[in-house]
Formats: structure tokens, C-alpha cells, sequence
């Protein structure tokens, strides 16, 4: 039979379809929902601040290419300073003088503009900002003040974009799940070895509060520096490597389940983290210290996405590319076959939980950058979340399957459903009830795709 | 007009079956009569399982109709099969091991009353089936305190109570001891005088001989002989089922045995090992025989570190060795191919290459690249893994394409080579193998044989594990038996012994 018979064909690319789709089918998954999500929040954008200048520019030169004069109107605020001074200077670039400046409300536009009347200076254009536009001082401008008869009012327009798609919004996505994401990393290499660390949540708590009554008791508060907020934000992370020997030295030297010796070390370490706190929220840091939270240094990327990805690919390159990642995924396929080909099996077990132990220490220290304190109840029932994103990235809760970077997608899949519903304006109890359904869908649709092949 | 005489308990006709990239069964047919034994014989791949699997209903065959006494029955299902009275008894045994042994023979044909289960009823036909395979076992034992043999015949009364017609045995005496053997085989004499026909499918040539009837070959998925078992020569069987002709099923080669290398003394672990001690010598194969629960396992075992010895040692070329885990017995140059290669020698669900690479992590570790924190991180050169695989794969003739296939997906003669890979990579100098061809077939064994012979003309301490008398006298240069945890004897020259020999120091 000739190979290339469309009989042939067919089952040829169905089993290349298939193994496409086992491999990526998560990924998939976070590109079908980014397309919903871009179609369900298509909106009429309208341009604010430098944009919007921008695109007044452009028109500018299609008007004249002689030198003329324009009046600028712009209301109060950030946006409207950005506005102004990028559109000035567009302006001046272009060839165009600024004959004048109104920033305010309706009716300072009014009064500057008829005492610009008064000077009998011609004006070519008035160009307005998006707030300013709507503004009623304009309709029936040239009968009123016959001196702008000849003028073009200059408005920004709208395009249409998905509210989902802006930067912003984007950005704001991998913001939000950075500090799941991150301790997600460590958990991935727990269930990898078919276990399960519960505790992860309280260790989020403990580290933000150990890192910020540390900053704030010993090196000196909020006049603290650098090196004091990093040794602050060491000591809290290291406590909660700790916390993972103990968690770790429980299940390989007693063999305690996982799931009892974590849900342990949850309450030990909440329980602690209040302690420490003495129930209170911590804010007694300098103000740098939300250069990891809320810091943007690289390209406009938030830092603590830019730590997340840096993790990410760490993580990927250890699993894949050296021995310590391919005795992990031994241990969790068979740890007894494992020791009997000279794995060293506890002590690999006792890494990972204490990799995971650091890694939540890790993302409760970004947490109380983000929120510039630390509190004994932040990270509760991060841990569910946390789990979440493994599983639905398509690691196996029995161990010895699954990629890191399936992790990454199984918490942008999160995350994205979280953004969407927040924009399509899903009440919240509601958001809830979707996100569980989500998750067992998600599962349920990894366990068919292992079955068919 | 003439009758014809009756149709035969069972006549698979046409049974063909493709699987993506093989052929597993080309227009096979097999026919049982009324209380014969057939012996279903071929190499591994051969497509005697995938036969068995459509006898059960557990794959639908492409083409081709199954025949009971003459009447096509459609056989879907396990389920159907069962109807049909067709029972199949397979290598591992599926019985629940918490449940008692009624509660396993009736499990899905519970006799019950409104729901409620007639416990009485049960018991008593339990008992009436037990009694007539004529085996002590009280029906209410949990199955998981029952021996190997006992939880066979519990396989069999549950084909009994189904009233099976035709039962295919699997391998049934891997387990057993040569006297349980003697026990089912009388079993089945009993059971094909009440006119059940069996199905016996093995690699063990001396119980073919003994047991059956008729012998059907399989090569590549075709019939390729249908024989009364006594016109069917050893020899002749063999090529059958290899296609080429085995100049001898056990290798020979020049023995030159030098001093002793691998010396044990005085190991003690509970009351499975008691006080053994032994020496190998340089290029010497050693056999460990004995009866299944003598201690041989536990005793490599120990000298592998796999558990801990409460008292003796072992030194390797005259050094002492600390060994308290496989990993220090692997640094130290022994290696351990275990008996149950599915759940100790492999894992399963990760790939060959993966598998093969494991102990030999050091090997593959690009140089200066590695960083050893707690001896156990370091970079992979995957090109190197490859190709030293793919070195193997040549070699020992297996797949070439399996490198990145989970190990779980492979036959169990190419399982069982890429465990012997695994091992030959890591150059270890003392090699121990337990039970190394246990559900091999006989190509496959005379390949590992050889590797045998190989290794030990280069110099290597081999020690070898293995309840198949024939194997031990046809491969070992001395053998040791043993029995409830101590040697009971020594057999210098296998060549001048006999089975009887061993078995009579094995039951001391």
C-alpha cells in the first residue's frame, strides 16, 4: 500500500495530532482562553496621556505642513500632564507653535479661551485630551467666539481592542500570580516525588513576618538599607528552609506520610508566625522595600515577574538537564527501583521539601514587598492554589510525571480566568464556584488525553 | 451419511490482529479438543499473549471467529469469555489479597440473597472445589497469607466455579517448587480427565514435554507447527519457535578461574540468613540454588546492600567493604539485577535511556561542568547517554528506537536487557543475577548466556541466582545450595552432576 494514500494519511496525522495535544495540551488550553477572554472584552479604547499625543501628532502633519498655531485644553492629573508636555513637545518637532496651555476644568477652558479670542491671534487647531473632548464648553464654539471659526477641534480616537490585551492588564495578570507561581516551583518538585507539602501557605505567613519583624528589630525599621532588608528578607527565607528539613527529616527518617507531616508544619508554622507577630501586621520597613513587589526595572516587566521567569527556567534547566532532576522524577516513578539503581532516595526526598520550604519563603518575602508589611495571615489557603497550578499544568499527584514549565501554565491558566472574570465583572462567589469547576475540568481533561495514548 | 466426530471444545479460526508499526497476529488458528492439554509455545513476541488476550476477550481481533463445540460465539468481553466458560489463569495472579479465599472465587458471582451474601452456600462450594484440585486451604484465609502455590489453586477453583470448559494457564510454574509442580501437574490430569481442555503456555521445555499433549508453535505472529507433543524433539522445537538453529543451549567457553575476588563471611539477617559464607573467584560463575524461600534473595541482597546484614562482611579483592545501601555497593563495583525486573529493576513509566543512565549518572556527567554539592548534581551530556545506548542497543539486539520510550512499553526479554545494559554500563566487577531469564524466551537466553560467559572470561565475579536446575548445571562453574537460610552444600563439578544431586542438598 503507498504510504502516501489518503487512507494512510488520516491515521498518520491524527497520531501526530495526538502527541502535539499530549504534550502541549495545557498550553493549548491558556491560548484558547486567551482568545475568549480577547473577544468577550473587545471595547472602544480611547487613547490617554503620551498615546494620545501621539496620535494627535500624526494628524497634525496631515493638516498643514506650514507652521501654524494650536491651543492645547487638558484636564487635571497624571494622564493629562503626560498629555500636555508629549504633545507639546510633538508639536513643536512637527513644526507647530504652542500659542497656548489650558490645563483645568470646563471652565478655565472657557475663560483662557476667550481671553485667547481677545489677543486676535489666529489658531488653527485646538487640540483637546480625551477628558477634555467631552466637555460641553466646545459645541457651538465657533458662533460664540467668532475668532476660532476656522479652527479644527482635535480629539483623540477611539480603537478597539480587547480590555484583556492592554499591557497594563497583562502585566497586572503575572503580577498577580508571581507569588503562587514562584511557590509553585517547589511544590512541583514534591509531587514529582509523589508527595505533597501542605504547609506552604503558613510558610508564605511565617517568612513575611520573620522577614519584617527581623528588619524591623534588628536592622533598624524603617531607616533600614539595602543590606539590611536583604539580610531581613534571608532570614525569612531561611527559616522556612527550616521549616522544610524538618518537614523532609519527618517523612524520609520516620515515614510519615507527607500529607499528615506537612499538615503538621502548617499549623506549627501559622502558629509561630502569630507568635512572632504577636498577631499584628508588621509595616515597619523602609519604603524600598517594595522594589520587588511593586518595582518595574526591567522593560516595563515587573520585578517580581521577572524573578518568576528567572525561577522558571532555573527550574526547567535542573529537572532536565542534570542528575539531581532526573533522580526526582526516578524517586516519584519508582523509589524502590530507584534505591536499587543507587539513587540516593531519602536524601533526594529531603531536598525537595526543603526546596519547597525556600521557595515559599521566597514568595511570602515578594508578598510582603508587594504589600509593604508582613502579617501572620497572609498565604492562607495559598497552598490549595499553589496545588492547583501543578496539577492543572499536568503533574500527577502519584508522582514521577510533569514539567516545571507545565507548572507556569497551569497558573497563567489561573490566572487568567481570575483576570477575565474580574473583567467581565463575574461577581466574586461566583469567580469561586468557576475556578473549582475550571480546575476539575482541567484535570479531568489531562486524564483522558494519558488514557487515549 | 457418516457423522462426522464432534467438533473440537474450541477452534479460533483466521485470528489476525495489527498494532501500529506490527503485526501481531497474520491468520492464526488453534485447536483444542475435549481434555487435552496444548502446549502454546514462542519467543516472546511471538504472539502467544495477544493470542490468549482475544481467547479472553480482552482485545478484538481484526479478523477471524472463535469456535465453542462448534458454534461461533462472539467474544467481546471478559465477561462473555467467562459465560463462555473460558477461564484464564495468568502469570500474576489477580486476586484481591485482603479478601478471603471464598470471598476471591466468588468475587463478581456472589451468591446473594435480596443483596445480602449467602455465606453459607459460598463456603460449602469453596470447600467442594478445593477438595477437588486437593489442596488445605481453609476457605476464610486471606488469600494474602496463602503461598504462591496455594493462591494458584485458588486461580483454579475460580475457574471451576465458572464452570470453565477451557482454562489457559500462563507461565504456571515460574513460582513453584519442583514438588508443587509435581502437584499441579496432577491437578491438571485431573482436570482434563473431567474433560477441560488447557492451555499451557511456558518456556519451560521439560514440563512440555511432561505435560502435554499436542505442542502449536508461534513464530512472528503465524502458526508455524501443530504437533503431537511426543513427535516434537527438543532440538527441532527450538528451532521452530527461533527459526535458525541453536548450536547449544548453553554456551560453552574456556574457564580459567582465578584467586577468589568477592569473599562472604559470615552474613546473618533474622532467620532468613544464617551464617553464610562463600568465595568467588576471578572469572568463576557461582550458581545459588535452592528452593523458592531459601534465603538466596536475601542473601545477595545483602551483599548489595539493599538491607542491612546484622553481622558479617564482605571484602572485594581482598578490601573489607562498608556497604549500608545499594549506592555504596554500585561505588564499590557490585551490581544486583534483581528477580522482579518490573518493580525493582525498572521504572516503568520513565524511558530506557533513563533507566540506562541512572547508576551510571557519573559516566554521562560533562566534565567540568558538574557540580557535586551533596555528590549527587552534575550536568548531563545527553548525546553521550545516547550513543553509549545506542552502543548497547546494537549489541544486545535491542530495539533501537526504544531510548525514549517509557520502559514499560518493552517486552520482557527486551526489559530484561536493557536491566543487563543498565548494569554492563556501570563496569562493575562483581555482577550478580537473580533469576536472570525467569519469562525469557529460549533465543533471548542463549544471548544472555553468553553475556554471561563473556563477562566472566574477562575476568568479572559472577554470581547467579536461579531455580531452573537445568540453567544452573548447564552454566555454573560451581554451585552452592542452600536451604532455610544456610548452605547445606557445595557442588564442585556441575558438569558430572545431576538434578537429583541438587534437589537432595536443597530439602536437607
Amino acid at each position: 500500500m503507498n504510504a502516501d494514500t489518503p487512507a494512510a494519511l488520516m491515521p498518520r496525522l491524527r497520531h501526530m495530532g495526538a502527541t502535539v495535544l499530549a504534550d502541549h495540551g495545557m498550553l493549548l488550553v491558556l491560548g484558547l482562553l486567551c482568545v475568549f477572554f480577547s473577544i468577550v472584552t473587545l471595547d472602544e479604547q480611547t487613547p490617554v496621556g503620551g498615546d494620545a499625543a501621539g496620535q494627535l501628532v500624526r494628524r497634525l502633519s496631515q493638516i498643514s505642513d506650514e507652521p501654524k498655531q494650536l491651543v492645547i485644553v487638558a484636564g487635571r492629573g497624571s494622564d493629562e500632564d503626560a498629555f500636555v508636555s508629549a504633545l507639546a513637545e510633538g508639536a513643536a518637532t512637527a513644526g507647530w507653535s504652542v500659542a497656548g496651555i489650558s490645563q483645568g476644568g470646563p471652565r478655565d477652558a472657557r475663560m483662557s479661551l476667550e481671553a485667547f479670542a481677545a489677543t486676535d491671534r489666529r489658531v488653527e487647531v485646538i487640540a483637546l485630551s480625551a477628558s477634555a473632548g467631552a466637555w460641553g464648553v466646545f459645541d457651538g464654539l465657533e458662533s460664540r467666539l467668532p475668532a476660532f471659526a476656522d479652527a479644527t477641534l482635535l480629539r483623540p480616537e477611539p480603537t478597539r481592542w480587547p480590555n484583556f490585551l492592554k499591557a497594563t492588564n497583562l502585566l497586572n495578570v503575572a503580577n498577580q500570580i508571581a507569588v503562587i507561581a514562584i511557590v509553585a516551583v517547589g511544590m512541583t518538585l514534591v509531587i514529582l516525588t509523589g508527595g505533597i507539602d501542605l504547609s506552604v501557605g503558613s510558610l508564605i505567613a511565617l517568612s513575611s513576618v520573620t522577614g519584617a519583624v527581623c528588619i524591623r528589630d534588628v536592622c533598624g525599621g524603617q531607616a533600614a538599607g539595602t543590606a539590611g532588608m536583604v539580610v531581613g528578607a534571608a532570614v525569612g527565607i531561611l527559616i522556612c528552609g527550616l521549616a522544610g528539613v524538618l518537614s523532609g527529616g519527618v517523612v524520609t527518617l520516620f515515614g510519615i506520610p507527607p500529607f499528615i507531616a506537612t499538615l503538621g508544619m502548617m499549623l506549627v508554622a501559622s502558629g509561630s508566625a502569630y507568635i512572632i507577630a504577636e498577631g499584628q501586621s508588621i509595616n515597619q520597613v523602609p519604603d524600598a522595600f517594595v522594589w520587588l513587589g511593586r518595582g518595574a526595572d526591567l522593560a516595563g516587566l515587573p520585578n517580581a515577574v521577572v524573578l518568576m521567569l528567572v525561577l522558571y527556567a532555573a527550574a526547567h534547566i535542573v529537572m532536565s538537564r542534570t542528575t539531581f532532576g532526573r533522580y526526582v522524577y526516578a524517586v516519584g516513578g519508582n523509589a524502590e527501583a530507584a534505591r536499587l539503581s543507587g539513587v540516593p532516595v531519602r536524601r533526594v526526598m529531603l531536598a525537595v521539601y526543603v526546596l519547597c520550604g525556600l521557595l515559599a519563603g521566597l514568595g511570602g518575602i515578594v508578598m510582603a514587598s508587594q504589600l509593604k508589611s508582613g502579617a501572620p495571615t497572609y498565604g492562607q489557603m495559598y497552598e490549595l492554589y499553589v496545588i492547583a497550578a501543578v496539577v492543572v499544568g499536568g503533574t500527577s499527584l502519584s508522582g514521577g510525571e510533569g514539567r516545571v514549565l507545565g507548572t507556569l501554565v497551569g497558573a497563567l491558566i489561573i490566572a487568567v480566568i481570575q483576570n477575565g472574570m474580574n473583567l467581565t465583572g463575574v461577581e466574586s462567589y461566583t469567580q469561586k464556584v468557576v475556578l473549582g469547576l475550571v480546575i476539575l475540568a482541567a484535570v479531568l481533561l489531562d486524564r483522558l488525553r494519558s488514557r487515549r495514548g | 451419511m457418516v457423522s462426522a466426530s464432534p467438533p473440537p471444545l474450541l477452534e479460533m479460526r483466521g485470528i489476525s490482529k495489527q498494532y501500529p508499526g506490527v503485526k501481531a497476529l497474520d491468520d492464526v488458528g488453534l485447536t483444542l479438543e475435549r481434555g487435552e492439554v496444548l502446549a502454546l509455545m514462542g519467543e516472546n513476541g511471538a504472539g502467544k499473549s495477544t493470542l490468549m488476550k482475544v481467547l479472553a476477550g480482552a482485545v478484538r481481533p481484526d479478523a477471524g471467529a472463535i469456535f465453542l463445540d462448534g458454534t461461533e460465539q462472539q467474544v467481546t468481553s471478559p465477561v462473555d469469555a467467562r459465560g463462555c466458560g473460558i477461564a484464564v489463569i495468568h502469570q500474576e495472579f489477580n486476586l484481591v489479597p485482603a479478601l478471603s479465599v471464598r470471598e476471591n472465587i466468588f468475587l463478581g458471582l456472589e451468591q446473594t440473597t435480596a443483596g445480602f451474601v449467602r455465606r453459607g452456600d459460598e463456603r460449602r462450594r469453596a470447600e467442594e472445589l478445593l477438595r477437588r484440585i486437593g489442596v488445605a486451604v481453609h476457605p476464610e484465609t486471606p488469600c494474602r497469607r496463602l503461598t504462591v502455590a496455594q493462591q494458584q489453586a485458588v486461580e483454579i477453583a475460580k475457574a471451576l466455579a465458572v464452570d470453565a470448559r477451557i482454562i489457559v494457564m500462563d507461565e504456571p510454574t515460574a513460582t513453584l517448587t519442583p514438588q508443587e509442580v509435581e502437584k499441579l501437574f496432577a491437578v491438571i490430569a485431573d482436570l482434563t480427565q473431567q474433560g477441560i481442555g488447557v492451555i499451557y503456555v511456558s518456556h519451560r521445555l521439560d514440563e512440555i514435554e511432561e505435560i502435554a499433549d499436542r505442542v502449536q508453535v508461534l513464530r512472528d505472529g503465524q502458526v508455524v507447527a501443530v504437533r503431537a507433543a511426543d513427535q516434537l524433539p527438543r532440538r527441532e522445537l527450538i528451532e521452530l519457535m527461533v527459526g535458525r538453529s541453536l548450536e547449544e543451549e548453553f554456551p560453552s567457553r574456556r574457564q580459567s578461574v582465578g584467586e577468589p575476588r568477592l569473599v562472604v563471611r559470615g552474613l546473618c539477617r533474622g532467620d532468613k540468613v544464617r551464617n553464610v559464607s562463600f568465595e568467588v573467584r576471578r572469572g568463576e560463575i557461582v550458581a545459588l540454588a535452592g528452593l523458592v524461600g531459601a534465603g538466596r534473595t536475601e542473601v545477595v541482597r545483602l551483599i548489595f546492600g539493599a538491607d542491612q546484614a546484622e553481622a558479617g562482611h564482605v571484602a572485594l579483592d581482598g578490601q573489607v567493604l562498608s556497604i549500608r545501601s545499594p549506592r555504596d555497593a554500585i561505588r564499590a563495583g557490585i551490581c544486583l539485577l534483581t528477580e522482579d525486573r518490573k518493580h525493582q529493576g525498572l521504572i516503568l513509566s520513565q524511558s530506557v535511556l533513563h533507566n540506562f543512565a541512572l547508576p551510571n549518572a557519573a559516566h554521562f556527567v560533562a566534565a567540568g561542568r558538574g557540580f557535586t554539592g551533596w555528590g549527587f548534581t552534575g550536568w548531563i551530556d545527553q548525546q553521550r547517554e545516547r550513543d553509549a545506548f545506542a552502543g548497547y542497543a546494537t549489541s544486545m539486539r535491542i530495539r533501537a528506537n526504544a531510548a525514549a520510550h517509557p520502559a514499560g512499553t518493552l517486552s520482557g526479554g527486551n526489559q530484561q536487557k536493557v536491566v543487563l545494559a543498565k548494569w554492563l554500563e556501570s563496569n562493575s566487577e562483581v555482577l550478580i543475577f537473580d533469576e536472570p531469564t525467569r519469562g525469557i524466551d529460549v533465543g533471548a537466553k542463549v544471548e544472555i548466556y553468553g553475556l554471561m560467559n563473556e563477562l566472566a572470561e574477562q575476568g568479572k565475579a559472577i554470581v547467579m541466582v536461579s531455580s531452573e536446575l537445568p540453567e544452573v548445571l548447564g552454566m555454573a562453574d560451581r554451585i552452592l545450595v542452600m536451604h532455610e537460610g544456610r548452605i547445606t552444600g557445595e557442588i564442585a563439578d556441575p558438569a558430572a552432576a545431576t538434578q537429583a544431586d541438587i534437589l537432595s542438598l536443597a530439602i536437607r
